[in-house]
Formats: C-alpha cells, sequence, structure tokens
C-alpha cells in the first residue's frame, strides 16, 4: 500500500468500527470483539516496557487488579461515578508500577528473570493485601448496583466502545513509542542496558516512563473489565493467567514491533473462542497449548519477527546481486595492488580508509564536531583530582590526579589491570568513583549517571564492540546522535549517522545488523557511534587491538583526523608503535597510581616505567 | 496467644511443606541452572505423576511407593524425550518458559479430560499410620515426603560433585564451548539431565498424591511460590532449594497459625522480594 494512503486506510477501518453497532453488528459479535481488545489492550500496554526493553514483567496481573479493585473500591464504598474511578483506578496501577521501578530499576542486578519473578510476587503479595483488607475481604466484591451510562445503541456497545477506545489508545502509544527516540532507547537498553546508557540513554527514566504508561493502560482497562464481568474476586483477578497470556501473545506476535502483541492477542483470543464456542472447550485447549508450543519454537522471534527478518534478508540478496556487478570489476583491481602492511596512508584498502572519504579540508566536515564552549584559557578540558575507585578490597583507582588539555592526543598506559580500563569506566559515569572529582570544563562530573556525562560531551569506545545487536548499523549511530551532546531529532540524526559511517568506511552497511560486520568494522562501528554523540572528549579503550598491520595504519590516520576535527582523544592502548606515532602526551598507571607522565620519549625511557612493565630485571636488560 | 503444641505443629507442618516445595524445586532449578530452560512444564509432569499415583492406587491397589519404583524411570524418560525435541531448536530461557507453559496448559486439559476437573483425594493407609513425635502428630505420608526430599538432594549433590557425569555438566554449564573442547558431550548429558530432572518431578508427583488433594487447576497454585523457592536459593544446586523450601514452608505455616490461613502468601513473596533486592549480585 502506498504510504500516503495508510492514514486514509485505517481512518476507513476505524469509521467502519465506530459505526458498526448502529449498522446493526450483533450483540454477541460486540461482546466477542470486546474480549479481543480486552486482551489487544492489556498485550500492547505489557510491550510498552516488557517488549521494547527486554524487562519481562510478569506483574502485569499486578496493575490489572489493580484496576479491577480500583473502579470496584471506588464505585461500591466511596460512591463515585464510574467515569470518575476509571482514570483514578489507572492512577493507582501507575503509582504501584512507579513505586516498584524506583526501588528495582537503580539496581543492576534486577534484570531478566529476577525481574519477572518480583514482579510476580508483588501481584501476589498485593493479592493477599486485598483479600485481608475490607477492600475485598474474602468474598468478592459485587458491582451490579453500579451506574453504567450506556454508550451507542445496546447495553453490550457500551464495552464495544470502551474497548475500542482502549485498543486505539494503547496501540496508538505503542506506535508513537515505536519511532519515537524514547523507543529506540528502549530497544537499545533491550540489547545492552550499560552500553545505552554510556551512549546517552536515560535508561532509568525511560524504563519509569514505559512503566508508568504500560502499567496506567492496564489498570484502565482492568477497570472496565470490573464492570464487564461485574463481579471481582481475588482468586480470578490475581492469578497466572493474565501475565502469562500477555507474554505469550506478545511473544506470538513479535514482542520487539508495536503491532506484534495486536497480531497475537487477536489470532489468541479467536483460537480459544472457536473452542469454546465449538463446545469442545477442554480438546481446544490442548490443542491451544500445542499450537503455542509449536510456534515459540519454531518462530522465536514471533510473526512480525519472523516477517522483519525475511524482509531484511531479501533486501540484502538484492542488494548483493546488485553490488556483485559493480564490485566484480573493483575485486579485480584491488587483487592486483598487493596490500603494503603499515602504508602509512592506509589507502590501500579503500573500503576501509575513512581518510578517502573525508579529508581534512572536506567541506561536509560535521560543524557539530567544533567546540561549543568557549575555551577557559588555562583550565583543562578535563581535569581529574584524588580520584579513586575501590572495589571490594582492591583499589582500582588510587587517587589518580590527571589533566587532558583541549586538542592533545593523551595515550595512557600501563600494565594489564593496572586500572586503564577502570579509569574510563569512571570517568564516564559507569561506576560511581569512591573518592575523588572530574570536572569537564570546570564543571563537576563525578557521581552523575553516566547518560548526563555522556550529553556533557565525554564519549567512550568498548574494548570489545559492544553494539546493539537488535538495531541495524545505522540505528546504532543514529541512535549515538539523538542522544548525545545535541540531542538531535532523528531525521537530523540520521544524516549525522550517515556522515560518521562514511567517515568509518561503513557508508555502505547502515542496513546490516552489527553481527553481520567482521571485528575490524565492528570496531569501527564503536567509534562511528561514540563520534555522532558530537563529543569533546573521546576516550578510546583499546581500539587497535586485534586488527591486522594495515587495518592499524587505518586507524591511526582516522584518529589524527578525528583531532584536526577539534575532539580531544585519550586513549588506552598496548600497540607502542600506534602509541608513540600518535601520542603528544603519555600518562603510565600502575596499581591504580599515576607513576609517569610527560613526552611520550622521556616516558618510555624512565626507570619506573620501564620496571612496571618488565620487573626488576629489565632495567638490567 | 497459640499453645506451643500448637506452634510445634505448626512447625511440622511447615517442614513437611517446605520439603515438598524444596524437591519441586530442586528439578525445577537444575533445569534452569544447568540447561538454562525455564522449564513451567515441570509442574504438569509433578501433577501428571501425581494423578498417575492416584489411578494406580485407587483403581488397581498399588502401593504408592511401589508407583515411585515404576514411575520414576517411566518419567526420566518422558523428561529425556522432550529435551531431545528441545534440543533441536536454539531456544533463549524466556522463550522456554513460553514453550513448555503451551505444554503444562495441554497436560492439564488432558488431565481434566480423564479425571475431570472435580477435586479427588487419595485414600492410603499411610495417612492412617500417624505417630507422635514429641507432642507433634506427623502421619506416615508427611514423614515419606520430607524423607524422599532429603534423599533427593543428597542424591543430586552425589551426581554433580561425586560423578564424572556430575562435573562434566557442571563444567558444561558454565562454559559450553570450552567442555566441549574438552571431550564432553554435551547433548548427551543435557539428556541425562533432562531425565533426572522429570524423574525428580515424579518423585514429587507421589508426594503431591500422597498428601494433596488433586485437581488439574492445582497445578499453577504451586508455580509462584516454587519460583520463589528457586530463586531463593542459588540455581543448580542441590540442597539450597530444601533450605529455601523449609525457610518458606515454615514461616507459610506460622503465619497461618499465628494469623489466618489467608495471609501465609505475604510472608514467602515479602520474603522472597527482600531476598532478591537484598542479596549480592551473582552475575
Amino acid at each position: 500500500m502506498p504510504d500516503r494512503l495508510r492514514p486514509l486506510a485505517i481512518l476507513i477501518v476505524l469509521a467502519g468500527m465506530l459505526a458498526a453497532p448502529y449498522l446493526g453488528l450483533a450483540v454477541h459479535w460486540q461482546s466477542l470483539l470486546y474480549v479481543i481488545f480486552f486482551w489487544i489492550t492489556l498485550a500492547t500496554s505489557w510491550n510498552l516496557l516488557s517488549g521494547y526493553s527486554g524487562y519481562f514483567s510478569f506483574g502485569h496481573g499486578a496493575f490489572f487488579g489493580m484496576g479491577m479493585y480500583g473502579v470496584a473500591t471506588f464505585t461500591t464504598k466511596l460512591g463515585l461515578s464510574f467515569f470518575v474511578s476509571l482514570p483514578l483506578a489507572g492512577l493507582c496501577a501507575t503509582l504501584l508500577a512507579l513505586g516498584i521501578g524506583a526501588v528495582v530499576f537503580r539496581l543492576r542486578k534486577i534484570r531478566g528473570e529476577t525481574f519477572a519473578l518480583i514482579t510476580l510476587a508483588v501481584t501476589f503479595v498485593l493479592a493477599t493485601l486485598i483479600v485481608n483488607t475490607p477492600i475485598d475481604g474474602g468474598p468478592g466484591v459485587y458491582l451490579m448496583g453500579v451506574d453504567l451510562p450506556t454508550l451507542g445503541p445496546a447495553p453490550a456497545s457500551t464495552f464495544y466502545y470502551l474497548g475500542l477506545g482502549l485498543v486505539i489508545i494503547s496501540v496508538g502509544a505503542a506506535w508513537w513509542l515505536f519511532h519515537a527516540r524514547a523507543g529506540l532507547g528502549l530497544l537499545a537498553i533491550h540489547d545492552d542496558e550499560d552500553a545505552a546508557e554510556v551512549n546517552g540513554v536515560p535508561t532509568f527514566w525511560l524504563k519509569m516512563g514505559a512503566f508508568a504508561l504500560s502499567s496506567f493502560l492496564a489498570g484502565v482497562m482492568g477497570g472496565v473489565h470490573a464492570m464487564y464481568v461485574s463481579y471481582v474476586t481475588v482468586g480470578e483477578t490475581f492469578n497466572i493467567t493474565v501475565p502469562l497470556t500477555v507474554v505469550l501473545m506478545s511473544v506470538l506476535g513479535g514482542s520487539r514491533h508495536w503491532a506484534g502483541p495486536m497480531i497475537g492477542g487477536i489470532l489468541i483470543t479467536l483460537l480459544m473462542n472457536a473452542f469454546t464456542a465449538g463446545g469442545n472447550a477442554i480438546v481446544g485447549k490442548i490443542v491451544i497449548g500445542l499450537v503455542l508450543t509449536t510456534a515459540v519454537l519454531v518462530m522465536p522471534l514471533g510473526i512480525l519477527g519472523t516477517w522483519q527478518a525475511r524482509q531484511r534478508r531479501r533486501a540484502a540478496l538484492t542488494r548483493q546481486s546488485d553490488a556483485h556487478a559493480k564490485t566484480a570489476e573493483l575485486q579485480i583491481q584491488h587483487e592486483a595492488l598487493p596490500a603494503r602492511p603499515g602504508d602509512p596512508t592506509g589507502t590501500t584498502d579503500p573500503a576501509a580508509a575513512p581518510g578517502a572519504v573525508a579529508a581534512p579540508g572536506d567541506t561536509r566536515l560535521p560543524d557539530l564536531l567544533r567546540p561549543k564552549l568557549p575555551r577557559l584559557i588555562d583550565a583543562p578540558l578535563l581535569r581529574v583530582r584524588g580520584l579513586s575507585k575501590q572495589f571490594a578490597g582492591i583499589r582500582a583507582l588510587d587517587n589518580v590526579d590527571l589533566d587532558v588539555h583541549r586538542g592533545e592526543i593523551l595515550g595512557l598506559l600501563g600494565p594489564n589491570g593496572s586500572g586503564k580500563s577502570t579509569f574510563i569506566n569512571v570517568v564516564t559515569g559507569h561506576y560511581l568513583p569512591t573518592a575523588g572529582s572530574v570536572q569537564l570544563n570546570a564543571v563537576e562530573c563525578a557521581g552523575l549517571p553516566a547518560h548526563r556525562i555522556r550529553q556533557r560531551g565525554v564519549s567512550r569506545t568498548y574494548q570489545i564492540p559492544r553494539p546493539f545487536h537488535g538495531l541495524t548499523v545505522m540505528q546504532n549511530v543514529s541512535l549515538a546522535a539523538q542522544f548525545g551532546s545535541g540531542r538531535l531529532k532523528a531525521a537530523r540524526a540520521g544524516d549525522e549517522a550517515r556522515r560518521w559511517l562514511e567517515f568509518s568506511g561503513l557508508g555502505d552497511k547502515g542496513d546490516l545488523l552489527p553481527d553481520e560486520l567482521n571485528l575490524h568494522q565492528r570496531k569501527f562501528l564503536e567509534l562511528a557511534r561514540a563520534l555522532a554523540a558530537s563529543p569533546e572528549v573521546l576516550l578510546l579503550d583499546e581500539v587497535l587491538s586485534g586488527l591486522t598491520p594495515p587495518e592499524i595504519s587505518v586507524a591511526v590516520q582516522t584518529m589524527r583526523l578525528i583531532r584536526e576535527r577539534g575532539t580531544t582523544i585519550v586513549f588506552v592502548e598496548h600497540v607502542m608503535s600506534a602509541v608513540m606515532a600518535l601520542s603528544d602526551r603519555l600518562v603510565v598507571l600502575n596499581e591504580g597510581r599515576v607513576i609517569a607522565e610527560g613526552l611520550p620519549a622521556e616516558v618510555m625511557r624512565s626507570d619506573i616505567v620501564v620496571r612496571a612493565y618488565l620487573g626488576d630485571e629489565g632495567k638490567v636488560a | 496467644m497459640p499453645s506451643a503444641n500448637l506452634i510445634l505443629q505448626a512447625l511440622a507442618s511447615g517442614v513437611f511443606l517446605g520439603a515438598l516445595y524444596g524437591l519441586i524445586g530442586l528439578g525445577l532449578g537444575l533445569g534452569w541452572g544447568l540447561l538454562r530452560q525455564i522449564n513451567l512444564a515441570h509442574f504438569a509432569w509433578v501433577f501428571l505423576s501425581a494423578y498417575s499415583t492416584y489411578e494406580l492406587k485407587t483403581r488397581l491397589g498399588v502401593d504408592p511407593l511401589v508407583c515411585l519404583l515404576l514411575l520414576v524411570p517411566l518419567f526420566g524418560l518422558l523428561g529425556t524425550c522432550m529435551q531431545a525435541l528441545l534440543a533441536r531448536f536454539a531456544i533463549t530461557p524466556f522463550n522456554s518458559l513460553l514453550a513448555t507453559f503451551g505444554m503444562t496448559v495441554s497436560v492439564e486439559s488432558i488431565l481434566q479430560l480423564i479425571w475431570s476437573a472435580d477435586f479427588r483425594r487419595m485414600n492410603s493407609h499411610y495417612d492412617e499410620l500417624k505417630f507422635r513425635l514429641g507432642g507433634v502428630v506427623v502421619t506416615a505420608s508427611e514423614a515419606i515426603t520430607v524423607l524422599l526430599a532429603v534423599l533427593s538432594a543428597f542424591a543430586v549433590w552425589w551426581m554433580l560433585y561425586r560423578t564424572d557425569a556430575g562435573k562434566a555438566i557442571r563444567a558444561s554449564a558454565e562454559d559450553a564451548p570450552m567442555a566441549t573442547a574438552f571431550g564432553i558431550n554435551a547433548s548427551r548429558l543435557s539428556l541425562l539431565l533432562a531425565g533426572a530432572c522429570a524423574a525428580l518431578a515424579a518423585c514429587a508427583g507421589v508426594c503431591v498424591a500422597l498428601t494433596f488433594t488433586l485437581a488439574p487447576s492445582q497445578i499453577y497454585a504451586w508455580v509462584g511460590v516454587v519460583f520463589a523457592v528457586v530463586m531463593m536459593g542459588r540455581l543448580a544446586s542441590a540442597w539450597a532449594p530444601l533450605l529455601a523450601g523449609l525457610l518458606i514452608g515454615v514461616s507459610e505455616s506460622m503465619t497461618m497459625a499465628l494469623t489466618a490461613p489467608t495471609w501465609a502468601p505475604l510472608v514467602s513473596f515479602t520474603l522472597l522480594i527482600a531476598i532478591l533486592l537484598f542479596r549480592k549480585s551473582d552475575a
């Protein structure tokens, strides 16, 4: 369908659904549709947090039940009208979710199965509290006497319209989130939460926001359902059915897509209905169980996930056959020229030569790279004082003082375990420092969450690349730009990302998934991602390790280019030829302490450094 | 304040309940930790075994302990077959939960088809066989449950820590490619392990039949608390599920004795939340 016709088609479908009860849609169809709406809303709302960010909650029954009992209490005990009670019940569910989130989302250890279990436990605790207090007290709550204004031509249409309204809101919310910056951030959290935070994604608040929205919609749906069943009991509300069913629907449909839960919800509800209507409920359940098992085994990505993967494969195939003709002739020329290891210009491999694409004088220079803040005379760009980091018993950093000046390339050396990586982790906010201060442009950064430090202009790369596996190469870099110091809008971030992919020699790889790149390319993806945030300081953690000599010379060129564009570089490296060629200054760490600092040639000759690397015998040799 | 005797009695029933939690959790935790599968079907096997025991006893008069000898190898085979099927698919822990949930729904429905949704209680002479233990009355059924739970935990510990197969299983759970490089046949071991888990489920099922009223829908009543038991201990441990089960079982039955039975879940699940929040991260 052409893109511009799509809104029209959606409008027609919606208008048809709105008009259906007036056009004589039979009451039992309206009821069936209500049940479908019910499950779509629950599954889609669950997916907002759990599907996108991978925090699989088993507590959806708690929010749903909060909504049910909220409406039951507000209407029967407090005498509020239904339409006042409904949003209030939703708010109760939201407050519960925010309460859980405020505790749980701060802890790095509560991920995956632990999160699922904690949310399930909260459900049972809530159920126990409700059944033992006057909210329920044991026998359940009857809602027969609650006045419900009729919407539409018949009393049954009321639920049809309420359900339809909630489906539109929740699927709309899912669609919006999926295409928004926040949604991209949630998908990144799914793939690698620490890397997401370091790339500027405010992980805590994104999770809180998604959880709040998710629980609100579930609560409101529960409130409507309380009226629909008109008799609320703890046993029927807070059991494992709701959480498991919504998980199943989302996974079957595809939980990394906004429409996945909708498709899964429709299919499973229809399947269940087909058997109960046919009078073979038990045989039906056996079949449903087997269908689910088979579906999950055969399509672990869900229907939409499998479809997306197939689309991508097909696109890749056509791209390949297109490119094949072109590369065939290039290949022949290329093979005639043997690679010269150590070639300083690094032009032997055109595909991987960033210098070939973006020469220093290039007019397409990303202007965001130029320092935005006024140069502060005498103040170093990054000023580290007394920085210490203690891990149970080990002092990984011990009172480190270090200045990084604007525009320099600082080499950070030291034997394995000397604290180099910890230094990067503390400066970028992954670890909280035990003591000390880190100032960027004379503003204190120590103790800030990693994403805030990133947004102030400190980027890093990982020694072992940590791309977001579920996002394309393009999305990986675009995400960094959207959450970087520029906080760019999606369109501009896309342009920016394309520029940096070109710069890193990955210009034609944007549509691939990171797993389809080789190590060298993934390292450059790390670099592109770090640069797309338009950093003032770039911390490179062993960006050269594992690369071949020609690849190293390309990388060295690239680093020079980055500096020429105004970004200050601190790099941790073991490849000494590159260190000596690049560094303006060296700092050597050993056992968490700075043991030497100065010009490269001087530092490398100093006794204390030789001893740190080679032991006392080294001095003799 | 209830009498001291009542508290002792509550303690005893807590120990027995906890032992059963531990026994069910043992098989579940082994599969979770070593096979990376969250096998919800474990609960289905427990109930399938319980219903089989019920049927054999009520229809044919087979002694439940004889059923045990019969069912344990049978379920071991069942577990092995299931693993042979699952191993064909690369499956994440979470998807294993969903796939086995589907199986559980099917098994539940099959149970309902054969034995109806009514509650059923197996009568055996082990219920009448009671003895006093310092003022506390214990039935033979309960004693058998506790005994089987301890024996199973010991057997698992021995298998994991004292046999070559157990060491190989632990090695390949820790680092599968490395273990394979050392010549460990991981897929054959996982068949063995899955068989052992299902055999443990069969054992637990006999205990459930001995001491509980059966209904197909009751399968799900055990899920929450046994998950709590499994997570509270370390995964893939032999003794931790039993200890965690005892902790939860005793705290539940104490709550029941001191307040009302309906308050029981509060203690166990609050305990679980607290432990998850405050334990050291092991990841």
